[in-house]
């Protein structure tokens, strides 16, 4: 924690979100999801869309067992991977004809040092009174310095589909803005769970205080593991990691990749008092340089 | 970092081979400034020095550069913006977490004050507040060429984060490299001997950094020998290292010399910033650059980065 230490006294900023808040702090809200207990119904991704109100963005086959979402972004905020493998789901010896499908309702993570935030220049990208990553629309002006931040490649820029590919004919105007899960900010508000939670039928996506989830996923980890399951592992739980511990955290079946998340994500500003040292010698040794060029006169 | 794949372990997987960033959404307009940026702060670090040592036509050329640089870089950034009209919102609030935030604050600064400048020179007027605003423009100078490299290097792009440690050096030396070509190129060449300096020696310092970065880089470093990002770094190092032999050996004599070196150490220059900024595409595009390094640096936490 030592380095976020570091930027936190550059930046005078409290080292949390609570301190901000004074009386209107609530506890750090997230989602634990159980991906070995999701079904990849994508009641999900259908309650998300609605709430939000998220436009349609071009519907495509991909071949790809039976995602067609293919990715998160900034019109798809909760997106189901499905991944079959020919491996047990319990013990090593399954046979030759051993399949296991493994699903998994992927979301923003809501980062405890979230990357997009850090960099975002106009102060759009804010930590909530629940300690969650929202954008607000009202002054994003679509620099796109989020998008390439995010480790996880959740954040992106609203593009529509163009004319051509529209049937209805109806296309609303280029958004130029970005766009991601807001843990459904407004409901939180309003006192209810986030949509996608609400629709979940297993209760693979569960929603509460990050702590008492976290207690929660150790205790579904420890008897899936008693059970002799395949593989599981808990994903972001760990406040230590890289991005200080995701407010939306999983339990999965296989490494983070097979489910296209990065296995040790970094938020990249952790090393920015670094950069910015680095780049202060860079700019000295340009002013150096600079008059160096005079050295053998001035003409 | 010079291990095969397969060094790793098993064979790398992945979910359907899909990109595990997303490719930044930044347009043509980005690269563009990456290099009018570097000019336009080199140049007044360049202007300033040549009125401190009586070098007239030189300091005047380099503020008029500047000025230029300084002029085209504000209208590059508002047009790369999704919503262009909120670009006054970058002056919202400062953070020095963002890079962005800083640079925004760094060019506006740079820009009013090249523009007084340039004003009273135009007009001949109040020569110590020019030398002022001029000495204001100079100290911006160095933080406007260099800050673009820790803003891109500020990310989760491998090809641009692993490149912290020499990416402003990179920048420094392109826009040191760019600022003597485009003074060298329109002074008098009995007046442009600091202008032909400082372009051989950005030139050499540039591709020296750039190589001390490929280095480093190893299997990261891949997209800069790589498609698009592969051929703006061949063509940067052919027309660098070409233009800066021509300045170095005959631009002196040789007015003509002097306009096709410095023409291409100008078009080397914006090729490089084009280089880098293909790479940062072709780097999220592919997820090995994300898996394998992460991978590596989890089964030997303590070599890290």
């Amino acid at each position: 924690m030592s380095d976020f230490a570091t930027l936190a006294d550059l930046t005078g900023e409290p080292d949390g979100w609570s301190e901000t808040y004074g009386d209107e702090t609530q506890p750090r809200m997230g989602f634990f999801t159980d991906t070995s207990i999701c079904i990849g119904c994508k009641a999900c991704e259908v309650a998300c869309k609605e709430w939000n109100v998220i436009p349609e963005d071009g519907l495509v086959w991909t071949g790809e067992s039976y995602d067609h979402t293919s990715t998160l972004g900034a019109n798809s905020w909760r997106h189901v991977a499905f991944v079959e493998q020919r491996k047990p789901l319990r013990g090593e010896d399954g046979g030759g004809d051993a399949l296991r499908w493994l699903m998994s309702s992927d979301v923003c993570k809501h980062c405890t040092h979230a990357a997009c935030l850090d960099v975002c220049p106009t102060g759009s990208l804010f930590r909530t009174e629940y300690g969650t990553v929202v954008v607000q629309e009202d002054t994003c002006n679509g620099c796109g310095y989020c998008v390439p931040a995010c480790p996880f490649g959740v954040i992106d820029k609203r593009h529509l589909p163009r004319p051509g590919s529209d049937p209805t004919g109806v296309r609303p105007q280029e958004d130029g803005r970005v766009w991601k899960c807001t843990l459904c900010y407004d409901r939180l508000k309003g006192g209810h769970e986030p949509a996608c939670a609400k629709a979940c039928p297993t209760k693979s996506i569960q929603f509460g205080e990050v702590d008492e989830l976290r207690e929660r996923a150790d205790a579904r980890l420890a008897k899936l593991q008693a059970e002799g399951w395949n593989g599981p592992q808990l994903y972001g739980r760990d406040p230590g990691d890289g991005v200080g511990g995701f407010g939306a955290f999983f339990l999965l079946l296989d490494e983070p990749e097979v489910y296209g998340l990065p296995p040790d994500p970094v938020v990249a500003t952790k090393n920015l008092p670094e950069m910015w040292r680095t780049a202060a010698i860079a700019a000295g040794a340009l002013v150096v340089g600079v008059l160096g060029a005079f050295v053998g006169g001035s003409r | 970092m010079s291990e095969s794949i397969t060094a790793v372990g098993s064979e790398m997987r992945s979910y359907y081979g899909r990109p595990i960033l997303k490719e930044p959404v930044w347009q043509p307009e980005i690269p563009w400034y990456l290099f009018t940026g570097g000019l336009a702060g080199a140049s007044s670090i360049l202007g300033l020095a040549a009125r401190a040592t009586g070098n007239r036509p030189l300091a005047k050329a380099a503020l008029y550069i500047s000025m230029a640089g300084d002029a085209v870089s504000p209208a590059l950034l508002v047009s790369d913006l999704g919503r262009p009209e909120r670009f006054l919102n970058m002056f919202r609030v400062f953070k020095v977490t963002s890079p962005m935030s800083v640079g925004s604050w760094i060019l506006g600064a740079s820009g009013a004050s090249t523009t007084v400048a340039t004003g009273l020179e135009l007009l001949d007027r109040a020569p110590r507040l020019k030398v002022v605003a001029e000495t204001v423009s100079a100290a911006l100078g160095a933080p406007l060429s260099v800050y673009t490299a820790t803003l891109v290097s500020d990310t989760a792009i491998p090809v641009w984060h692993e490149a912290r440690h020499e990416l402003p050096f990179v920048f420094g030396a392109s826009a040191a490299a760019s600022a003597g070509a485009a003074a060298a190129a329109v002074v008098a060449p009995a007046d442009a001997g600091p202008a032909r300096r400082l372009a051989v020696g950005g030139v050499v310092a540039e591709n020296a950094a750039m190589l001390a970065m490929e280095a480093r880089l190893g299997m990261v470093g891949e997209p800069y020998h790589r498609g698009e990002a592969g051929r703006y770094n061949w063509i940067a190092k052919a027309c660098t290292i070409a233009g800066g032999a021509l300045l170095a050996t005959s631009a002196r004599r040789s007015r003509f010399a002097a306009t096709a070196g410095s023409g291409l150490v100008l078009a080397g220059e914006a090729a490089l910033r084009w280089s880098v900024f293909k790479a940062g595409f072709q780097s999220a595009r592919d997820p090995r650059y994300v898996v394998e390094p992460q991978r590596r640096r989890r089964e030997r936490p303590e070599q890290g980065s």
